[in-house]
């Protein structure tokens, strides 16, 4: 048997490509039965899907809304190039890039402090960090709107200040908080992986090699945790720029976000076509900004 | 002559633990000192004291005169050399190098050239767009060096800086150190717990042990002449045998031998004897040369080194250890025989626990 390799004499055993193939191939076996169950939830869930949405982009309508698989063209694309899409996408594109920086902003002190507490601090910490997820996010979203509401905790403060009544609720405001709030964890967890994970001897060498506090952090903390920065940023800015649960609770009616409308295309507007073209776009703008992405940091790191 | 670093009652608690305690120490400018201590003993706590990364719970620290206090790291005249070394995973060699400089605002033409001749000093011109992680062990040691001495710090602290490195290359680097702390001239703090690194490379050798600083002395006074057990124990090998002070120049070992030594210590002490293996030479029973102490007793173990024997020696006073040269013109001693072994006064170094 080669897996005991201690009693084998050395001399005897002569390693032939014939038993290195079949050696590669049970490897191989072995692995498609391990990874088999997420395969068939992948293709079942995700793959089929995705081809159904993509064959749907090219497909026409009746004359009474629905998909009809024929008369195959590229009338959903054309519509892309439309000024209501263009500022559909701009609204969302700057919304997500601004929850992006906020929730970097503000996430990056917090990991830090997490990363420099004693070990048994830092699990509760990260474990606070967590508490968010025990709870559903749509009941979550649904606190903001007592929160942020006109006769909410926020404006009663306002008002017992002499202040004017605030009304937050149903605005972008409302919607940037909302996101922030739901993935900051998305961005916390990330850069404190990074940041736990440094040598923090680095910093010490780079104070003794005349660094102050601020150009330590600067050269040396900093593009080191870039990994955290980096998949924090994508974790945080892909979901938000199709964001649709919690623009549709906390927003105004009259903004809508690219999620609301790809979903009014395939509920209220019944132009499946079109909403699939919208979710191919954006879906392949976000995979080619995120192998990009990667490649940049890749090769700075 | 002015102390490189000058360490008066220098204390270092972390909450309950007292790391440092009352530490009195100058090391001259030039010196090669290594602190030598068991693990825990504080040698590293102090080095950090040094370099502004702890600072003293008391006392105080001065580098050329000047009290340190509450000073940070960068601005410090001196430059540590880490364990780990420390090296920039995200810099090149040549930016590793040159990190300190540019830190200092130097200029660039003039880090360049520094940085040149720097990695030209530890022989690494050509690794100079390498990374660290492209780098054996003993080349990013050297980096790590070239990196501290670019900045031509007043003193170099290096915390156990050969660690990590296999035997072979840790002699050769020993001495590749010592050569260049020639070269350079400034003052190298060394932090070990490899008494013969320490040995060989050291000009003096402070030995701690639980925070405090035991001895201070030169590589062969600290061999020859230890003035405690532990100092004694800790570096190189050792008899230590119990014995009671009889008067000023006449001791008396376990087991009722008499011996002489020079000691100024009061009559009914109880002391310890403390011989080197090498220090002792066993004779044929009756033919031990004059004017040396001797005992009588039994070979029991006899090993053969090469370029040494070595025997186990039972005798009242317990089993001596004993080492004789392997030279022809020597007889060697069969397991069994019944022989004396005998020492110079000399070396017989008494101390006390």
């Amino acid at each position: 048997m080669p897996t005991d390799v201690d009693q084998v004499d050395p001399a005897q055993t002569v390693v032939t490509p014939e038993l290195e193939r079949d050696a590669e191939r049970a490897q191989a076996r072995r692995g498609l039965l391990i990874a088999a169950p997420s395969w068939l939830y992948l293709t079942l869930f995700f793959a089929i899907p995705l081809v159904i949405v993509f064959v749907y982009s090219f497909a026409s309508r009746s004359s009474t809304g629905l998909t009809v698989l024929e008369n195959w063209n590229l009338h959903s694309y054309r519509r892309l190039f439309d000024p209501l899409v263009a500022e559909i996408a701009f609204r969302s594109f700057v919304l997500a890039v601004a929850t992006t920086l906020i929730c970097l902003i503000a996430s990056y002190p917090l990991a830090y402090y997490m990363a420099t507490r004693p070990p048994r601090y830092r699990n509760i910490l990260i474990i606070l960090v967590m508490i968010p997820f025990w709870s559903n996010f749509l009941v979550r979203t649904y606190a903001w709107r007592v929160l942020l509401g006109s006769d909410g905790p926020i404006s009663q403060i306002s008002q017992a200040l002499g202040g004017e009544p605030i009304r937050i609720l149903f605005t972008n405001t409302a919607v940037l908080i909302g996101l922030v709030y739901g993935f900051l964890p998305f961005m916390v967890l990330p850069l404190f992986a990074a940041l736990d994970r440094m040598d923090w001897s680095l910093i010490e060498a780079g104070r003794d090699l005349y660094a102050n506090g601020r150009r330590a952090f600067l050269k040396i903390t900093l593009p080191l945790s870039m990994p955290g920065v980096i998949a924090g940023s994508i974790l945080v800015f892909i979901p938000t720029l199709g964001a649709y649960v919690t623009p549709a609770i906390l927003g105004g009616a009259r903004t809508t976000l690219l999620g609301d409308y790809i979903v009014s295309q395939f509920l209220s507007a019944r132009n499946q076509p079109f909403g699939s073209a919208l979710s191919v776009a954006v879906m392949s703008i976000m995979l080619l900004a995120t192998v990009i992405y990667f490649r940049r940091g890749a090769r700075t790191l | 002559m002015i102390s490189a670093v000058e360490l008066s009652g220098v204390s270092k608690h972390f909450d309950d633990l007292v790391a440092v305690d009352d530490l009195t120490l100058d090391i001259g400018d030039g010196e090669f000192f290594s602190l030598l201590g068991p693990s825990g003993c504080g040698k590293t706590t102090t080095l950090r004291m040094i370099a502004g990364f702890e600072f003293p719970t008391m006392g105080s620290l001065r580098i050329h005169g000047e009290e340190m206090g509450l000073l940070p790291p960068n601005k410090r005249p001196v430059n540590t050399v880490f364990q780990s070394y420390a090296l920039f995973p995200h810099m090149t060699i040549e930016q590793n190098v040159g990190f300190g400089l540019l830190m200092q605002k130097v200029g660039g033409s003039e880090i360049s050239e520094r940085v040149a001749r720097a990695l030209d000093m530890v022989q690494l011109s050509h690794r100079a767009e390498a990374r660290p992680d492209q780098l054996s062990g003993g080349q990013r040691q050297r980096i790590a060096l070239a990196r501290a001495l670019v900045n031509e710090p007043e003193v170099l602290l290096l915390d156990e800086p050969l660690g990590a490195l296999d035997l072979k290359l840790r002699q050769s680097m020993q001495i590749e150190l010592k050569d260049l702390q020639h070269r350079v001239g400034i003052t190298f703090i060394y932090v070990t717990h490899d008494q013969q690194e320490a040995l060989t490379m050291s000009d003096r050798i402070g030995v701690m042990k639980d925070g405090k600083l035991l001895q201070v002395d030169d590589p062969q006074a600290l061999y020859e002449h230890p003035k405690s057990r532990f100092v004694a124990d800790f570096i190189g090998e050792i008899n230590l045998v119990r014995a009671k002070v009889v008067d000023g120049a006449t001791i008396e070992l376990v087991g009722g031998t008499m011996v002489r030594a020079t000691t100024g210590l009061s009559s009914g002490l109880d002391v310890n004897i403390a011989i080197r293996p090498e220090r002792l030479s066993l004779n044929e029973l009756g033919e031990a040369p004059d004017g040396r102490n001797s005992i009588e007793g039994t070979v029991v173990r006899r090993v053969y080194h090469g370029d040494f024997f070595f025997y186990e020696f039972d005798t009242p006073a317990g089993v001596l250890e004993i080492k004789e040269e392997n030279r022809p013109s020597l007889p060697r001693y069969d397991e069994g025989s019944r022989l004396v072994a005998s020492w110079s006064p000399d070396a017989t170094t008494v101390v006390q626990d």
